[in-house]
């Protein structure tokens, strides 16, 4: 049943020595994007955070609690089960940098706490975590993927957590930045944002590698499994998302924002999208906090034809970029 | 140039596609005539022949350093090259914020020549069609 190839034995890791050009790629990439939660001034959000309504603050300790359990998830028990299946000895050193950088990131969100919430807020929001039936029934239909012998629904399952279950949650701060509030925790969220995109690529790239030396009926079932997979993820993450934003009057939206997303997870495994566009169309303020320039045209093809789209200067000090 | 001579009206697609091959798979549901750059950093840099348009990926998540694949680069380093790019189209991720298809833009810039169309991983059906239509109204507008 197994394609993934396990490393029997553990030799001396030679990064000179290379079985696949894509570990060190990542490894250099994700190294060059290490972060620590110090470095964001989140101590000037707390006068946005007390213009935020009571309904508001609560909200935003649950999504951010709620953030907190997948990357405590994807740190302790996703990063060190991927690391068993690696096939090169540097594949499990990505997987180190993972699982720190996902402790990293559940670190964070308690600075976030630490800095502008008050300490009984957050004990009642990690029990409210603790007992909300949703969030428990995503963490369990992930962890019972990583704890089956199916090396490849386990990479399924961590390219779903890492590029579709987080973005219920990153919406709000999104939301909040395009409101010029919470600006700083916005800027913090855009680096785990950043992070999770390697991630989920980088896990995409190894499950497609294992998937193409199945067999087609193999293909197949793993196809179906993982479409199965994101539906029962995606039902849930609907209710889940209902009984957080409803209240705000959001969840229309953030539920583009999940099949946007959803999409994007798809991809990363090879896998074509399944949400058409007319259910995809975030609101383009949200688009824009994520991506400043997303919402600049750049449809050279759509426009009249005119509109010249010639970049902006952009500083490039590449030595072999001389002409 | 003798060998422009025997080139089409039409210009052609010029790629590059890490293994990953998340362009490759864009550009195979174009279903447009389309050369891939070698993945090998050592293999030599192929010659074009006629005017193209380059789809390139960007490697995301940081700045501007490395965000062009070196492939690409030491493509359009080849001044013959370079002068037949009439536009680009950049792969990218929104997770990467400003750095977005930023690989489309340092061309654009660098090249003189537009960006074109930005989409993301595989692109969606939608991508597919807008790029096909406008990569073959764009050629006739530029003969």
């Amino acid at each position: 049943m197994t394609t993934t190839q396990r490393l029997s034995r553990v030799d001396a890791v030679n990064w000179n020595r290379l079985q696949d050009d894509k570990d060190l790629e990542v490894w250099n990439r994700l190294t060059s994007n290490f972060w620590l939660p110090e470095k964001v001034p989140l101590s000037n959000d707390i006068q946005s955070w007390n213009t935020l309504t009571q309904q508001e603050k609560q909200l935003t300790i649950r999504v951010f609690t709620g953030l907190t359990l997948l990357d405590t998830i994807q740190s302790s028990v996703g990063a060190p089960v991927l690391m068993e299946d690696a096939r090169t000895p540097h594949e499990e050193a990505v997987y180190t940098n993972i699982a720190f950088m996902e402790s990293v990131h559940a670190r964070s969100y308690s600075s976030i706490f630490s800095t502008l919430c008050t300490t009984r807020d957050v004990d009642d929001a990690f029990r409210w975590s603790e007992e909300n039936p949703t969030l428990q029934a995503k963490s369990e239909l992930i962890l019972e993927r990583y704890r089956s012998d199916d090396p490849l629904m386990r990479k399924v399952a961590s390219v779903f957590l890492e590029s579709f279950l987080f973005y219920s949650g990153f919406y709000l701060p999104m939301y909040w930045s395009s409101h010029a509030k919470l600006t700083n925790t916005a800027d913090l969220i855009r680096l785990i944002i950043r992070d999770e995109a390697v991630h989920g690529y980088y896990i995409g790239y190894k499950f497609q590698q294992a998937l193409n030396e199945a067999t087609p009926e193999r293909r197949q079932q793993v196809k179906d499994y993982a479409y199965e997979l994101l539906l029962e993820l995606y039902d849930n993450e609907v209710r889940y998302t209902e009984s957080l934003y409803d209240a705000v009057g959001l969840t229309e939206d953030v539920k583009k924002f999940l099949h946007y997303n959803a999409n994007k997870a798809l991809m990363n495994l090879g896998f074509e999208p399944l949400f058409p566009s007319s259910v995809t169309d975030v609101d383009p303020t949200i688009m824009a906090a994520l991506s400043p320039s997303a919402d600049e045209n750049h449809d050279f093809f759509s426009g009249s034809g005119s509109s010249y789209v010639i970049g902006k200067a952009v500083a490039t000090e590449d030595d072999d970029w001389a002409f | 140039m003798l060998t422009d001579a025997h080139a089409p009206l039409a210009g052609t697609l010029v790629y590059f596609s890490t293994k990953s091959g998340n362009t490759h798979r864009f550009v195979e549901k174009l279903g447009l005539e389309a050369r891939r750059l070698p993945i090998g950093r050592d293999e030599p840099t192929p010659h074009i022949e006629a005017p193209y348009v380059l789809i390139t990926p960007t490697y995301g998540g940081g700045g501007a350093q490395g965000a062009v694949p070196i492939q690409v680069i030491r493509f359009l380093n080849d001044e013959h090259n370079r002068r037949l790019i009439r536009g680009v189209i950049a792969a990218g991720n929104t997770n990467f914020g400003e750095a977005y298809g930023l690989a489309g833009r340092i061309i654009a810039q660098k090249c003189q020549v537009p960006l074109l169309y930005r989409f993301e991983l595989l692109g969606t059906d939608d991508d597919v069609a807008r790029v096909r239509k406008g990569v073959e109204e764009f050629w006739k507008r530029q003969t």
